[in-house]
């Protein structure tokens, strides 16, 4: 039986808002999931999803209206299992006056550590999000970027068993995307349980041994990347080129489109056979033939879409 | 505990870095000024005039940084979302709420020395010596930093649970009415019915008694300070902000962040 990091059980959020605090807005509403120990698990969804609701309801930076979540098989509310935990905050900012350096020794105080050994993580910490030239300038001269990177040192500075990141991309150029996601794939193989929010599907296809989806609040499903946009193929691609002085037969002119030097055409698996037939017959050389699966981003964009759609219906019918 | 300390350092960090203790600077220029003007206008009177003008000024600077700063301890990391990452770490809501009010007496109390420095200075400059006498002064300015750890006490209740300008308020408001306490407590008036008489009675019981913290007079006249006034005041101050800072406690623990 796996053990799992996390655990939530019918997690729900509503805020009060409106006049005299009477209305209720539901953040996230009955937020059931596990995170099994050793797990790379990544949360999707669009912009009030809920996924940093969620982070934060885990991290105790709010509170749940129902529902409770337990954290390495303890309540999320106690907080002396955060020495186990690191956590990177969403548009992370710190102590404008301190400089990296001290911002890190700052939080490392909170886990006990002497001088030396403080001085020694800041320094390794430091070095492995690229700052060890900028560790002496106070973080008021950090760029965006900059601050991701003491965000996500001072996650993983103390050497935790899970690590929660919002949005840990966010606000890095391609190469600090690249580092950071090598950042991730390094705690990984080292076994630690990650939690991560994004919206850059490549990544949680890349990291992520399972995801969970959250639209409007709720979990829509979870699974591996693969699995949760399913395997089967919606069809086949040909990738052809035609012989000098070739021309296009009538019956797939309307399917084939100009791909560099040939053609690309999209068939049905029904097709495939019929459509090889009359690109034989037009002595056109097959380049590749390879299935099409929905990504990730389609399954995404289909639930972005479908999210909105209902969003409009509920405006238009006054609900 | 450990956590507490960490938090009060990095918030007398914070003061000193934000150039909290720039105002003493303003502070010296008055007292050098004052000395140099109060030398040449007063007859007899210079001692009295000094000690009432430095005592006054620590008062104000030190309320006008225990009121802003204050109510910007938590109020300004909950809204720049320092917190954030800080209540990811092994910490209680509640040991950083005392670890910063642990930051900020620790800055006020050096910048109050600070400052009664400057004004012995001053006073010698003036009488050209310092006597035994004078002590009292130190009193006078042990109660002043008495009461800055209950207004920054009070400031931090009121920054838990409404916006910075309404604490800033609210806290203004305590202090104003505090000040006039024994007032309340011996109201004689006909017009008020004895029940409206025992309401006011209460209620100058549960404000904070700022008149208590006033030597200024006795101090400016070297008039001497009893004890028990000192033990009393201490105490008062220490179960005042205990009450109010579990208050703050208690709301900042249920408090969701944004």
């Amino acid at each position: 039986m796996p053990s799992f990091a996390i655990e939530t059980e019918n997690l729900s959020k509503e805020y009060p808002h409106g006049f005299l605090h009477l209305k209720k807005k539901t953040s996230l509403e009955g937020l059931t999931m596990q995170v099994e120990e050793g797990e790379a698990f990544g949360l999707l969804g669009p912009n009030g999803a809920g996924k940093s609701t969620t982070i934060k309801l885990l991290m105790g930076i709010i509170f749940p209206t129902a529902g409770n979540a337990r954290i390495l098989g303890r309540p999320a509310s106690d907080v002396s299992m955060h020495r186990d935990i690191g956590y990177l905050p969403e548009q992370p900012y710190f102590y404008d006056y301190l400089t990296a350096a001290e911002v890190l020794d700052y939080f490392a105080r909170f886990h006990g550590f002497g001088v030396a050994e403080r001085a020694e993580r800041v320094r390794q910490m430091l070095k492995k999000v690229g700052l060890e030239t900028a560790g002496k300038i106070q973080l008021r001269k950090y760029s965006k970027g900059m601050l991701q990177r003491v965000g996500l040192a001072q996650a993983i500075l103390h050497d935790p068993k899970l690590v929660i990141l919002d949005e840990p991309m966010s606000g890095l150029d391609p190469v600090g995307r690249r580092e950071v996601r090598d950042i991730i794939l390094e705690l990984k193989n080292a076994g630690k349980t990650i939690l991560f929010s994004t919206h850059i599907l490549p990544d949680a296809e890349t990291l992520c041994d399972r995801v969970g989806v959250i639209a409007g609040g709720k979990l829509v499903g979870t699974g591996a990347p693969d699995s949760i946009v399913g395997v089967k193929a919606t069809g086949i691609e040909i990738l052809f080129e035609l012989p000098e002085g070739g021309t296009l037969p009538e019956t797939i002119r309307a399917k084939a489109i100009r791909a560099g030097a040939g053609y690309r055409m999209n068939v049905d698996e029904g097709q495939l056979y019929k459509a090889m037939d009359e690109l034989r017959v037009a002595a056109a050389r097959i380049v590749a033939v390879t299935q099409i699966k929905p990504t990730l981003e389609d399954f995404f964009m289909g639930l972005v879409g479908k999210d909105r759609a209902q969003a409009a219906a509920v405006e238009v019918s006054g609900k | 505990m450990n956590r507490v300390l960490i938090v009060a350092r990095n918030t007398f960090r914070e003061a000193v870095r934000d150039r909290v203790l720039y105002n003493l600077v303003f502070f010296a220029l008055l007292m050098i000024a004052s000395a140099v003007v109060v030398g040449q206008i007063s007859m007899d009177i210079e001692t009295v005039v000094m000690i009432s003008l430095g005592l006054s000024a620590i008062s104000l600077i030190g309320l006008l940084i225990a009121v802003f700063t204050g109510v910007g301890l938590v109020s300004k990391e909950i809204d720049k979302r320092t917190l954030h990452a800080v209540l990811a770490k092994p910490l209680r809501r509640w040991e950083f709420l005392i670890g910063k009010f642990a930051g900020l007496a620790a800055t006020l109390a050096v910048n109050t020395a600070a400052m009664a420095a400057g004004l012995f200075l001053a006073l010698w400059l003036v009488k050209h010596s310092v006597v035994r006498g004078d002590a009292v002064v130190l009193v006078a300015v042990y109660f002043i930093l008495l009461k800055l750890m209950l207004v920054v006490a009070l400031a931090m209740l009121f920054s838990c649970f409404t916006s910075p300008l309404l604490a800033i308020l609210f806290t203004g408001g305590l202090y104003v009415a505090g000040l006039f306490v024994a007032e309340l407590r011996s109201l004689q008036v006909t017009t008020l019915s004895q029940q409206t008489q025992k309401f006011f009675a209460v209620i100058s019981y549960i404000l904070p008694n700022f008149s208590n913290y006033d030597v200024m007079g006795a101090a400016a006249h070297g008039r001497p300070i009893a004890g028990a006034l000192v033990l009393h005041n201490t105490l008062y101050t220490a179960l005042y902000c205990a009450m109010v800072l579990a208050g703050a406690a208690m709301i900042f623990s249920r408090k969701d962040l944004k």
